[in-house]
């Protein structure tokens, strides 16, 4: 009898474990719905008193004005959009000519060297690269371009580029990789070059892996703070152009929570724009994640 | 084509390629050698070790590289076991089907939330309605929550290079599932969770935005002892640089030391960084001959 | 009266939907060595494995039917999985020691049980070692890694580490072919010494090590158990067509 209770309370116990192990397994989905929830349930009373339509068209975002309070968050959203576009324009044709180098170039000795040196450069953190932007990009910009000061939306989106990098590079490259060699066999048997097989043949395979990719580089620019707050001059009005001061929804974040009073519209105008961000990267981490799946099934054969 | 124009056309493609390497690897080469080359000359016992004197223009940055540590030290304190455990869930125990997809999600999901949103989440929950208020402890849990999809991620690689074998051949003697693990799978898979418990503190010391409503602040002049210290203010390496190069009221002046300030950021991530790759790619070896 | 220490009754097998043991019934008598034959893929490895409820770790499987280990339903609810592999001790067809030394390898199986005393556990491997007829050639080397002794002497460790927890059943699947010759001539001396103690059930594509070292041989084919008699009978006189095609080699 007692070898019985000894089998029932070790089975017990089992269980237990494989318990505690499940609660902390969802714990991911937990904190993901926990993020989801609470910055809806702070944001909306604000939602509410302003009106959705005056928060999401207006771009006058002027919540301590004296006179009259705005928060239009127009501006702010063409902002996060200009300088997430810009570091796109500059990193993807780079990132991708780089995937493919250390994917179908480069020797392997070269290879060890170049990635761990990318894995490096995506650990660079965000205030160093703030930080070379004001010192650095801003006075070239100046002599570039003639303005006061290099406090643009030019500066961060070429930040942006640098941050983004990282990301395209290594799944681009995981992609390119993942090409059936059969593909670039037939079409060197065929008789065409290196250079039109890799444009023709590799690359075309692999392009929604690098979409992929690129939807990451883009969450990435989306959701930077630091490196925008530092160079691109913090001003919240409706940019004209990319020589122009602007201020991201991002840094309207960092700099604005702490003037609030906890719980007043300013306070909560600060959370949507949150669970705007939220959404936004949700969204295309999802479509990236989608567009990987169906990629890895496409040559899991 | 003509071979001629094709011989041209694959020539400037490849030297395109070649030169958006050099673009990336330059400009990794620029920041090191920018910072170091400028922040190098600051370096002294005494910045090292001494608190800010005279608003910061003089001085060093002792504080502020305590204030990292301690930080780090809570952060990879929540972000590491907790990491384990739901990688153990998702690769010993659980069963492949929906739940582990959404899990999986979340995580992915979790790794593209901005750090801001993060800032935002633990204020919301840690300062105001858990009453940690603005501290070491709230910053680090910000920060464990943000790292968590990396430790996590680390911590299953690390246990998929452990072969199956292990596992059934415990099992096969009469073990309990979790003895096989604890006895058979856990130990060699070690390393590699040290590999995630590394990323995550160079995470946690670089990043500034979850800090800037949790608990950072610019100036404190003393240093609690510890344990008080973890429900007070700090000072911090990433916020100090941040401020030191866009807020001080002497910007000019005080550029070197902001330099500094830099340098011994960048040394200490890098460090920790390239450590962590190091192990990855030893261990990757090791277990493949194995 | 001989006798049986493993009975199966109409035991069925699916893996999903997919039937891959029909109405498996035999018996195992005790202290003997029984082999079971057939082409790949019909189902051997199989029922080996639900001898000791290994499959139950493989997702989506169902079986039917009895399996008695002593007269007890082995797949009853009431029984301890754990402690039916204790008893019920498998080697597997590639030799998988721990990356530990020999020593902590065969030790794991007492340890895990909760076995403390370092006397009593190192009586009990090196009896378990010298079972396995590896003890002189590893004696003075117990603290060495387990991958530095060859393929051979591998597998007689990992034949070492079943016996240490004293089991009652020994299943082997294909125990010796990844073996060499005289490595497999060691294994098959072995299993005439360990029949006196354990009852062995080995799974085994090579017809003629059945013919040499099994008292019982069972015929597998596409999931079914075509025969099932005494070695000799089975090569010299096979009732079914099926048997006497596949030992004559006319396919498998």
């Amino acid at each position: 009898m007692g070898l019985k209770s000894r089998v029932r309370w070790r089975q017990v116990k089992e269980k237990c474990i494989a318990q505690f192990f499940q609660w902390n397994g969802i714990l991911a989905i937990v904190v993901l719905f926990g993020i989801f929830s609470l910055l809806l349930l702070e944001g909306i009373p604000a939602v509410k008193a302003l009106g959705l339509k005056e928060f999401l068209f207006s771009d006058h975002w002027d919540p301590t004005s004296p006179e009259r309070e705005s928060y239009g968050i127009l501006a702010l959203l063409v902002s996060t959009f200009m300088v997430s576009f810009g570091a796109l324009v500059i990193t993807i044709p780079i990132g991708i000519a780089t995937a493919a180098y250390l994917a179908e170039v480069a020797p392997p000795r070269i290879r060890e060297l170049v990635k761990p040196m990318i894995e490096i450069l995506a650990g660079i953190p965000s205030v160093v690269v703030g930080f070379l932007g004001i010192l650095v990009v801003g006075p070239v910009i100046t002599r570039l371009f003639h303005v006061s000061h290099g406090l643009t939306a030019l500066n961060g989106a070429v930040l942006l580029a640098v941050m983004a990098l990282p990301t395209i590079i290594s799944i681009s490259e995981d992609a390119i990789v993942s090409v059936p060699h059969e593909f670039k066999q037939a079409s060197l048997a065929l008789g065409a070059t290196r250079w039109q097989t890799l444009t023709q043949v590799t690359l075309p395979a692999a392009a929604s892996g690098i979409f992929a990719s690129v939807m990451l580089g883009m969450g990435r620019a989306i959701g930077e703070t630091m490196t925008v707050l530092m160079a691109c001059g913090n001003a919240p009005s409706m940019p004209r152009g990319y020589l122009d001061s602007i201020q991201t929804m991002t840094a309207t974040i960092a700099i604005e929570l702490g003037e609030t009073v906890q719980g007043d519209i300013h306070y909560r105008s600060l959370f949507v724009i949150g669970f705007l961000l939220f959404v936004m990267t949700f969204v295309v981490n999802l479509i990236s994640d989608l567009v990987l799946e169906k990629y890895r099934r496409m040559w899991q054969r | 084509m003509t071979r001629a124009r094709r011989k041209v056309q694959e020539w400037i493609g490849f030297a395109s390629l070649y030169f958006a390497v050099l673009i990336v690897v330059s400009i990794l080469g620029f920041i090191l050698y920018d910072i170091i080359a400028r922040g190098y000359k600051v370096i002294s016992w005494e910045f090292l070790t001494q608190a800010p004197r005279r608003g910061m223009t003089e001085g060093g940055i002792w504080p502020a590289i305590v204030g990292t540590f301690w930080v780090s030290v809570v952060t990879v304190f929540f972000s590491v076991p907790i990491g384990m455990f739901s990688a153990i869930y998702l690769v010993e125990y659980a069963e492949q089907g929906r739940l582990v997809r959404f899990i999986r999600l979340a995580i992915r999901n979790l790794s593209g939330v901005p750090s801001i949103v993060y800032g935002l989440f633990g204020f919301a929950l840690f300062t105001l309605t858990l009453n940690l208020g603005l501290s070491v402890l709230s910053s680090g849990l910000t920060l464990a929550l943000l790292t968590l999809p990396c430790t996590i991620t680390a911590s299953e690689e690390a246990l998929k290079t452990v072969p199956m074998s292990y596992r059934e051949g415990a099992l096969a003697l009469g073990a309990t599932k979790w003895q096989a693990i604890r006895t058979n799978v856990l130990p060699y898979a070690l390393p590699g969770m040290l590999t995630g418990t590394i990323l995550s503190l160079a995470r946690a010391a670089g990043e500034t935005a979850p800090l800037l409503f949790t608990g950072v602040a610019f100036f404190l002049p003393s240093i609690p002892k510890f344990p008080h210290l973890l429900f007070e203010q700090y000072m911090a390496l990433p916020y100090h640089l941040f401020i030191m190069s866009t807020q001080h009221h002497e910007i000019v002046k005080v550029r070197p030391l902001a330099y500094g300030t830099a340098f011994v950021l960048i040394l200490l991530v890098v460090l920790m960084n390239g450590t962590a790759i190091w192990i990855r790619y030893r261990f990757r070896r090791k277990y493949k001959r194995g | 009266m001989p006798e049986i220490k493993i009975r199966t009754k109409n035991f069925n097998f699916f893996y999903g939907n997919f039937k891959a043991l029909s109405n498996i019934n035999i018996e195992i008598e005790a202290n003997k060595v029984t082999a079971l034959i057939g082409p790949s893929g019909c189902g051997k490895s199989t029922f080996l494995r639900s001898l000791n409820r290994m499959n139950d770790l493989i997702p989506g499987t169902r079986v039917e039917g009895l399996v008695e280990l002593d007269g007890e339903n082995i797949y009853d609810k009431s029984i301890d999985v754990v402690d039916l592999r204790r008893r019920v001790g498998m080697v597997f067809q590639k030799s998988n020691p721990f990356p530990k030394s020999i020593f902590d390898n065969v030790a794991y199986g007492l340890r895990i049980q909760g076995f403390k005393d370092k006397a009593f556990i190192a009586r009990r491997v090196e009896e378990s070692l010298i079972q396995a007829a590896l003890w002189d050639e590893v004696k003075d080397r117990l603290h060495e890694s387990a991958f530095a002794i060859s393929g051979g002497q591998q597998q007689r460790l990992c034949i070492a580490r079943a016996l240490v927890v004293n089991p009652e059943v020994l299943l082997m699947d294909e125990p010796a072919s990844a073996l060499d010759p005289i490595a497999t001539q060691k294994i098959e001396e072995l299993l005439f010494e360990l029949k006196k103690k354990y009852t062995i059930v080995i799974v085994t594509h090579n017809m003629q090590q059945a013919a040499r070292i099994s008292d019982w041989t069972g015929f597998f084919y596409l999931g079914e158990l075509i025969e099932f008699g005494p070695t000799e009978q089975i090569f010299t006189n096979p009732k079914n067509k099926k048997t006497e095609e596949y030992i004559t080699g006319r396919f498998g």
